[in-house]
C-alpha cells in the first residue's frame, strides 16, 4: 500500500543548532584571515583544496565526527555533522582534502578494516591529514561499476595489481585511495561477484598519475595505472570477491548530502544580490521558485542525516535525493541566466563581476552534476528497483 | 508535524474511507448525489471538527493531526468538504466562535477578499468558486470592518449561490453576500494572509496525498500491464518516469509537512508554506503528468479512476495562491533580506 518514499521532518537537537552557530563563526574568522574567499569560484583548479584548513577543520573535532572516540572520532550524531559539512559548503571553504575520507572512505575503512590499519588511519583522517580519493571507473567499466577489471593477483603476504583507474577525482593529491579491484572472475549465478576492496597508498612503486585536464580547463581528474603495485594483506577492506555486499552502504553516504545540490548555489545567491530589495515580479517569481526548490531539497537531504542516525541504510532515499539535487542544481545556471537582467555596455560594478563569475562557473560544471557519484540513469535504477518495478 | 500525526486518527480515517470512499462513490458525487454516509462517519468520528477546541464544540485535536488526516482524505480522493470543514472550524475558533455541525466551507479561497462587514453589522461583497458552497450547512468568511479583519459566520440557507465546478467536477459556488446578517461576528486573528496560508497548507496535504496514490496506481499497473510482450514497467523508459514521479511525490511530502509544521506554532511561518505550495503545485502538475502517460489511453477515460486524483491535482494547485503567487511573494521576502541573509533564510528553524 504504501510505494511512497518518507522523509520525515527531523527537529535539530539544540547541540546542533549551537554547533552551527560555532561553524559560522569559524568560518567568519577564517575568512577575516584570508585563508579563503567565498567569492572565489574554483573554476575546476582545485582552489578548494587546502591541508591546512583541514587540519583545522579536524583540530576543531569537524572530520570524522560520529566514529568511535578510539579510532579519532567524537562520537557526535550523523545530524551534527550534517550541519558542519552544509556550513562549510555553503561558504566554499576549501574541504576537499578531507571531505572525500569524511563522508565515503572513512567509515568504509571502520566498518570493513583490518584492526591495524582502523588504528592508523582512522586518527589521520579525522586529524584533517589525509587526502583519499576513489578508485571505482575504469576505461570499461563506468556506470557498469561491478565490471571493473583491474586485477588484484593473490601473492606472498599481499596482493599485485596490474590495470588502470580513470576519471579518479583528486588522485594527484590524494594519500590514499579505495579501489575495487579484480579479485576472481563473476560468476553466471552473480555478475557482481568476484571484486574486493582495497586501501591503495598513492606512493606505492608502481603507481602512476596521468592528469586529464577537464572543460574548466582544470585539473580534477587523472588516470591511475598500476603496474605491478603491491598491497600488503593487512590492507584488504572486508571479504575477498565480496565487494558488492559493502558497496551499497557507502552510496548511501554518498549520495544524500548537501553537496548534492548546492554546488551551484552561488550564482542564485548572486542572481539576488544582483536583483537588489525590489525586484521585477518576474524575477521575485523566478528567485522564489528555485528557493523553494532548494529548501525542499535541503529538507529531505537532512532527513535523510535523520536515518542515518537511526540506523538505517536508506539507499533508496538517498537515490532520490541524489537525483532530485543534482537535476536542481544542474538546471539552475540555466534559469538564472535567463532571469538575470539582460548585460548591458556600462561599466560593470563588483556585483555583476561577481555574477557573471558564478554563472560561468556553475554552466560549465553542470554537465558533470548528473554524471559524477552514479549517474542520473542509475539512480533512476535504483529507485525503480525501490518501487518494486526491477 | 513533528510528532507526525496521531496514528489512531490517521487510521480512523483511512478505515472510513477504505469502506465509503469507493471509486463509485466519488462519481455519484460528481453527478450530484452527496455522500452522506461517508460524511456522517466522518462527522461521528469527530474529525471534521478537529481543529476546534472541545469548549467551542470541537474534537480539539492537535494541528499535526488535523494535517494527517487531510493527506489521507487526499490519497482517497474523497469528495466531501473535510479541509474546508477543518478550516472554517479553525477560523471560527480562533475568533472564538462556536462551530455549527454538519458539512462547512470557507470564503475566500482564490484572490483577495473584497467582503466587507458594515457597521450595521450587515455583510457586502461575494466570493468565486467556494468549494462545497451548497453542502454546507454555514459559510465562515473572512471579512475586512473597516482596516480588521473580521470572521463572520454566515448560514448558506438564504445566499445567493451561483453553482460552479472545479476542475475535478466538485461543488465550487460563487456565492453573493451581499445584506446578509451573519449569525455571528467577531475580530480574527487570522488575517487574509493567514487564511490563504492555512487552505495552502491543506490543500498541499491533500494534493502530497493525491501523489501518493497516482504513484501507487501507476507502478500496479506498470508491472500488469503487458505490450511487447512483457509488463510496460520493465521498459527502462517507464522505469525513469515512475521514478521521477516518486521523487516528485516525495518532495511534495516533505515540503507540505515543511508547511504543516509552519502553522503549529503561535506565529504563522510564511515562508514555509510560500515553498511548500509552490514546490507542491509543481510536483502535482509534473507528477499527474508522468502518471498519465504511464496508463496511457485507459488513464484518459472517465471509467479509470486515475482522473479522481488527478483532476483534484490540478483543482487544488490553483486554490489559496498558485505557484506564481506564492513564488512571487518567497521571491520578494528573500530579496528583501538581501543576499547576504539568503543561507541563514534556507537553514532557518534547523
Amino acid at each position: 500500500m504504501t510505494t511512497s518514499f518518507r522523509f520525515d521532518p527531523i527537529d535539530l537537537p539544540p547541540q546542533a543548532k549551537a554547533l552551527r552557530q560555532e561553524v559560522r563563526e569559524f568560518l567568519r574568522d577564517e575568512i577575516a584571515a584570508g585563508t579563503f574567499s567565498p567569492d572565489a569560484m574554483p573554476d575546476g583548479r582545485r582552489g578548494a583544496f587546502s591541508r591546512d584548513f583541514s587540519r583545522k577543520v579536524g583540530a576543531r573535532g569537524w572530520i570524522g565526527m560520529t566514529w568511535p572516540k578510539e579510532y579519532g572520532g567524537h562520537e557526535r550524531s550523523h545530524l551534527e555533522r550534517y550541519v558542519v559539512v552544509e556550513e562549510m559548503l555553503a561558504a566554499r571553504a576549501p574541504t576537499r582534502a578531507h571531505s572525500t575520507a569524511d563522508r565515503q572512505s572513512g567509515p568504509v575503512v571502520l566498518r570493513y578494516g583490518q584492526e591495524a590499519v582502523k588504528r592508523e588511519i582512522l586518527p589521520k583522517i579525522a586529524a584533517g591529514e589525509l587526502c583519499f580519493c576513489i578508485g571505482l571507473s575504469e576505461p570499461n567499466s563506468g556506470s557498469d561499476v561491478f565490471a571493473a577489471s583491474t586485477r588484484a593477483k593473490k601473492t606472498e603476504g599481499g596482493w599485485l595489481v596490474n590495470g588502470r583507474k580513470i576519471w579518479t577525482s583528486g588522485a594527484h593529491q590524494a594519500d590514499y585511495m579505495i579501489a575495487l579491484l579484480r579479485t576472481s572472475p563473476s560468476t553466471k549465478e552473480n555478475r557482481r561477484h568476484g571484486l574486493t576492496q582495497f586501501l591503495v597508498e598513492m606512493k606505492t612503486p608502481g603507481i602512476t598519475i596521468r592528469p586529464i585536464i577537464n572543460l574548466t580547463g582544470g585539473h580534477d581528474f587523472n588516470e591511475v595505472v598500476f603496474d605491478d603495485a603491491y598491497l600488503p594483506d593487512t590492507h584488504l577492506i572486508g571479504e575477498v570477491d565480496m565487494a558488492w555486499k559493502q558497496a551499497t552502504d557507502e552510496l548511501a553516504y554518498e549520495r544524500s548530502g548537501p553537496d548534492r545540490w548546492i554546488e551551484t548555489f552561488p550564482c542564485l545567491l548572486e542572481l539576488v544580490r544582483k536583483a537588489g530589495d525590489k525586484p521585477s515580479e518576474r524575477l521575485a517569481e523566478g528567485i522564489g521558485r528555485e528557493v523553494a526548490h532548494l529548501a525542499t531539497l535541503r529538507r529531505m537531504s537532512l532527513s535523510v542525516a535523520g536515518m542515518l542516525q537511526a540506523g538505517k541504510t536508506p539507499g533508496v532515499e538517498a537515490a532520490v535525493v541524489k537525483d532530485l539535487g543534482t537535476n536542481f542544481e544542474q538546471a539552475l545556471p540555466d534559469r538564472v541566466r535567463l532571469l538575470a537582467p539582460p548585460p548591458s555596455d556600462a561599466e560593470p560594478d563588483a556585483n555583476d563581476d561577481r555574477f557573471e563569475a558564478a554563472l560561468r562557473y556553475a554552466t560549465l560544471i553542470a554537465p558533470k552534476l548528473t554524471i559524477q557519484g552514479g549517474t542520473r540513469e542509475v539512480l533512476r535504477g535504483i529507485i525503480a528497483r525501490g518501487l518494486g518495478l526491477r | 508535524m513533528n510528532e507526525g500525526g496521531d496514528s489512531i486518527v490517521v487510521d480512523t480515517a483511512t478505515r472510513i474511507f477504505r469502506d465509503l470512499c469507493e471509486p463509485a462513490t466519488i462519481n455519484e458525487a460528481e453527478a450530484g448525489k452527496w455522500p452522506a454516509a461517508l460524511w456522517e462517519a466522518l462527522e461521528e468520528s469527530g474529525l471534521p471538527l478537529a481543529w476546534v477546541p472541545e469548549e467551542l464544540g470541537g474534537a480539539g485535536a492537535s494541528i499535526a493531526d488535523g494535517f494527517a488526516v487531510l493527506r489521507v482524505a487526499g490519497r482517497f480522493a474523497a469528495p466531501v468538504p473535510l479541509a474546508e470543514t477543518l478550516l472554517a472550524g479553525r477560523l471560527l475558533s480562533a475568533a472564538g466562535i462556536a462551530a455549527p455541525g454538519g458539512p462547512l466551507t470557507l470564503a475566500p479561497v482564490l484572490g483577495e477578499s473584497h467582503i466587507t462587514l458594515a457597521p450595521d453589522g450587515r455583510l457586502k461583497g461575494r466570493a468565486r468558486r467556494v468549494p462545497f458552497a451548497r453542502h454546507a450547512g454555514h459559510i465562515a468568511v473572512l471579512a475586512r470592518r473597516e482596516r480588521e479583519s473580521v470572521v463572520a459566520l454566515a448560514e448558506r440557507h438564504g445566499l445567493m449561490l451561483r453553482e460552479g465546478e472545479s476542475l475535478a467536477g466538485e461543488a465550487a459556488d460563487d456565492v453573493g453576500f451581499d445584506g446578509v446578517l451573519p449569525k455571528a461576528a467577531a475580530a480574527s486573528p487570522i488575517d487574509e494572509e493567514g487564511l490563504k496560508a492555512w487552505g495552502a497548507a491543506a490543500r498541499m496535504q491533500q494534493m502530497a496525498g493525491a501523489l501518493e496514490r497516482i504513484l501507487e496506481q501507476s507502478v500496479e499497473w506498470a508491472l500488469q500491464r503487458e505490450q511487447f510482450g512483457r509488463p510496460i514497467g520493465k521498459f527502462q523508459t517507464v522505469q525513469h518516469n515512475l521514478a521521477i514521479l516518486a521523487g516528485e511525490a516525495a518532495a511534495a511530502g516533505a515540503a507540505a509537512d515543511a508547511a504543516a509544521e509552519g502553522l503549529g506554532g503561535a506565529e504563522i511561518n510564511i515562508a514555509a508554506v510560500a515553498i511548500g505550495k509552490v514546490r507542491v503545485g509543481e510536483a502535482a502538475g509534473a507528477g499527474a503528468a508522468i502518471a498519465h502517460q504511464a496508463h496511457g489511453a485507459i488513464g484518459f477515460t472517465y471509467e479509470h479512476s486515475l482522473h479522481h486524483s488527478t483532476r483534484r491535482l490540478w483543482a487544488w494547485r490553483e486554490e489559496f495562491g498558485n505557484e506564481a503567487y506564492w513564488s512571487g511573494r518567497l521571491g520578494r521576502m528573500v530579496a528583501e533580506l538581501g543576499a547576504d541573509e539568503l543561507w541563514r533564510f534556507i537553514t532557518a528553524g534547523s
